[in-house]
């Protein structure tokens, strides 16, 4: 099992014509993702010239992709002005899971963006994410497939690069994962790590789980209480950041300290209280979770 | 980004917020002859991307012109948490019967915008939220209608007793909520908000951070930015489309992603070093990225060592190792550099650096060691 993503994922891509889009549409594809249609206003009844020789159908609107393509997840690559539209779009549509990989979209709409996805009874996974992808099924985002092998670990990470080196070392310790999840680095985001958890704990493949934090904001400090309460699996901690001085946004518009709260001591402590064992060094994280799930 | 007080008073007199005249002064000079105009006892107030200015001594009193220019002198040049005052704001002494507090901020929890005021204003309110919790109103606004008229006055009501005061707090409640939205700001504050003896609510403090990721669309807003209140290396890094942070430290960083960036600096920590700085180069593979990011990072001249931590993914190694080979061969390397390289098309990096005499690890935990002690040892 999975969750999220997996080989029911029919995908659809919101920028699928442009420099990014085109080029993450053909990664998802060469690992296997079903991409069942792109979305350019202005393009459709175009054909996008995916890898060995597959087109994909281009549409003008996310709607005519669900009742046309049976889209059921969304990927979007727009530029930050309108990727919060995007997200209302796929919304509307229909679409139950919305990946949204764009930077710098402005807090504000974003408000008003998350209050429609919860109406519409959907997912939001982002912004300002890399995605999300389990191995050998799909992959939606722009988590590098090479470095994921199936196994039973799940991860879940408020950044990119920084998950793929989690990855990466479990990986090469032989441990495989579930399902790797990027939640995103904006203060705002659609699913935080409560959700990603609950997800997780709903999962009977996923035997022990890591979680990547970082300074900024109160998540992995309630997370930490939830997992006490009610996961039922390991869970091994990181939280970037202990070097970081106050005030200052250290590049995730989320991860900046305000006052005295969303510092990593806080959120170590928050762990560590909370029976979670915390990596002082990425490097560690492998043999924390191997120990884990041998216990 | 963060304004100063006298800008953010532009937004709120834009948007019919009461505040007290008052003009900016970069000289003593300046300010005796503003004080001059406005006549009467004026405030002196230091111009800085800081709270706490009061107690630091930026924040004086002055009963007549002359006296505004020595206590603007005094401020002028003044260190406030390690930022210099350039300019100072004069404004009139205003009689306060009543000190409040109104906020506005983003609510990660709630994913809004929540409001928050005190009728214990003109003190740091994390302390009355520490303190006195209940002093302090909140109500949550639904992105979906905006702050309503009935959620503006019962937190107005909870400040004053007196209907007239209710009623121009409901107001400044309103156009409060309005400037924020206006500017796309991602918190603003007025604290405090006085009521006067005659019964007149103003807002005789602004303070407002502006969420970067609007200024692309608000160009009257970005204009704020004030170049001289920051490291003219962060200037030249956002200019070359680079996230960079100075810190005081000797180990200069140069890595891919916030996350991992954030995580090499603590590794840098735990192995005996300090960081030099912040820098993430972003998703993108742009060689000549690199090369700004080597000029910013050469230019501290505390950095004794550099070390680049490259994770491969949408980044390539071959676009990093072109960037590193320009960027080195431009500049008068004189501290030495090791680094890091792993994933997308990493052969093709090292092969890169190879050739330029320069060698690769692919482990995070080797390079960080190496830097350190090489900064350790300078």
């Amino acid at each position: 099992m999975a969750i999220f993503v997996d080989e029911s994922t029919r995908l659809v891509v919101q920028g699928i014509t442009g420099r990014d889009g085109s080029f993450h549409t053909r990664q998802m594809m060469e690992y296997g993702t079903q991409v069942v249609a792109g979305v350019t206003p202005g393009k459709g009844g175009q054909f996008f010239d995916g890898p060995q020789g597959k087109q994909v159908p281009i549409f003008n609107t996310v709607e005519d992709a669900v009742t046309e393509a049976g889209a059921n997840t969304s990927v979007i690559y727009v530029p930050p002005a309108f990727a919060a539209g995007a997200v209302l779009e796929a919304a509307g549509a229909g679409i139950g899971f919305i990946v949204c990989i764009t930077e710098g979209v402005p807090v504000l709409e974003m408000t008003r963006a998350l209050a429609y996805v919860r109406d519409r009874g959907a997912r939001l996974l982002g912004p300002n994410c890399p995605g999300i992808i389990s191995p050998g099924k799909a992959k939606v985002g722009i988590l590098p497939g090479q470095i994921v092998t199936p196994g039973p670990v799940g991860v879940i990470s408020r950044s990119g690069t920084l998950t793929y080196e989690a990855v990466y070392q479990l990986t090469n310790a032989g441990i495989g994962q579930t399902t790797c999840v990027g939640i995103g680095g904006d203060p705002l985001i659609g699913t935080n790590f409560v959700d990603a958890l609950s997800a997780f704990k709903a999962d009977p493949d996923t035997k022990a789980i890591v979680m990547i934090g970082e300074i900024g904001g109160t998540d992995e400090q309630e997370a930490a209480a939830w997992v006490s309460a009610n996961l039922g699996i390991p869970v091994v901690g990181f939280i970037a950041g202990q070097t970081a001085p106050p005030g200052r946004r250290m590049g995730h518009a989320g991860a900046i300290i305000s006052g005295s709260s969303g510092t990593a001591e806080e959120k170590v402590k928050a762990f560590k209280d909370n029976g979670i064992a915390v990596a002082s060094r990425p490097v560690e994280i492998a043999d924390l979770i191997k120990s884990a799930l041998t216990r | 980004m963060n304004i100063h007080e006298f800008q953010a008073k532009e937004i709120f007199r834009k948007a019919g917020i009461p505040v007290p005249p008052g003009e900016v002064a970069q000289t003593p000079e300046e300010a005796e002859a503003i004080a001059a105009k406005l006549g009467g006892r004026v405030v002196v107030k230091a111009q800085v991307h800081s709270g706490g200015r009061g107690k630091a001594g930026g924040v004086k009193l002055a009963s007549t012109p002359e006296e505004a220019r020595e206590k603007a002198q005094a401020i002028l040049g003044m260190d406030i948490k390690g930022l210099t005052v350039e300019k100072v704001l004069v404004t009139p002494a205003e009689e306060i019967a009543t000190e409040a507090y109104v906020g506005c901020l983003v609510d990660r929890k709630a994913q809004s915008l929540t409001f928050m005021v005190s009728s214990e204003g003109g003190v740091d309110i994390e302390e009355v939220a520490h303190t006195k919790p209940e002093a302090i109103k909140k109500i949550t606004i639904d992105p979906r209608y905006g702050l309503l008229p009935h959620e503006a006055f019962w937190l107005a009501s909870s400040l004053y007793d007196d209907p007239s005061l209710v009623k121009q707090g409901t107001k400044i409640i309103g156009q409060l909520y309005h400037a924020f939205v206006m500017a796309g700001a991602s918190m603003a504050e007025i604290n405090p908000l006085i009521s006067t003896p005659a019964g007149e609510v103003k807002a005789i403090d602004a303070k407002m951070s502006i969420d970067d990721n609007e200024l692309f669309r608000k160009p009257e807003v970005a204009a704020y930015r004030d170049l001289s209140a920051e490291p003219a290396s962060e200037t030249k890094a956002r200019n070359a489309d680079l996230s960079y942070v100075k810190l005081d430290g000797n180990v200069g960083c140069c890595v891919n992603g916030a996350g991992l960036a954030m995580a090499t600096m603590d590794l840098v920590k735990y192995y005996g070093g300090e960081p030099a700085n912040f820098l993430d180069i972003g998703g993108s593979s742009n060689p000549d990225k690199v090369v700004a990011a080597l000029e910013i990072i050469t230019s501290d001249p505390n950095v004794k060592a550099i070390l680049f931590n490259i994770f491969g993914g949408i980044t390539r190694c071959d676009d990093v190792a072109n960037g590193i080979v320009a960027g080195t061969k431009r500049i008068d390397m004189k501290v030495p550099l090791v680094i890091r390289l792993t994933g997308t098309n990493e052969k093709e990096g090292v092969a890169i650096l190879e050739g330029a005499g320069y060698k690769a690890t692919t482990s995070m935990d080797e390079v960080v060691k190496q830097a350190v002690a090489l900064a350790n040892q300078a």
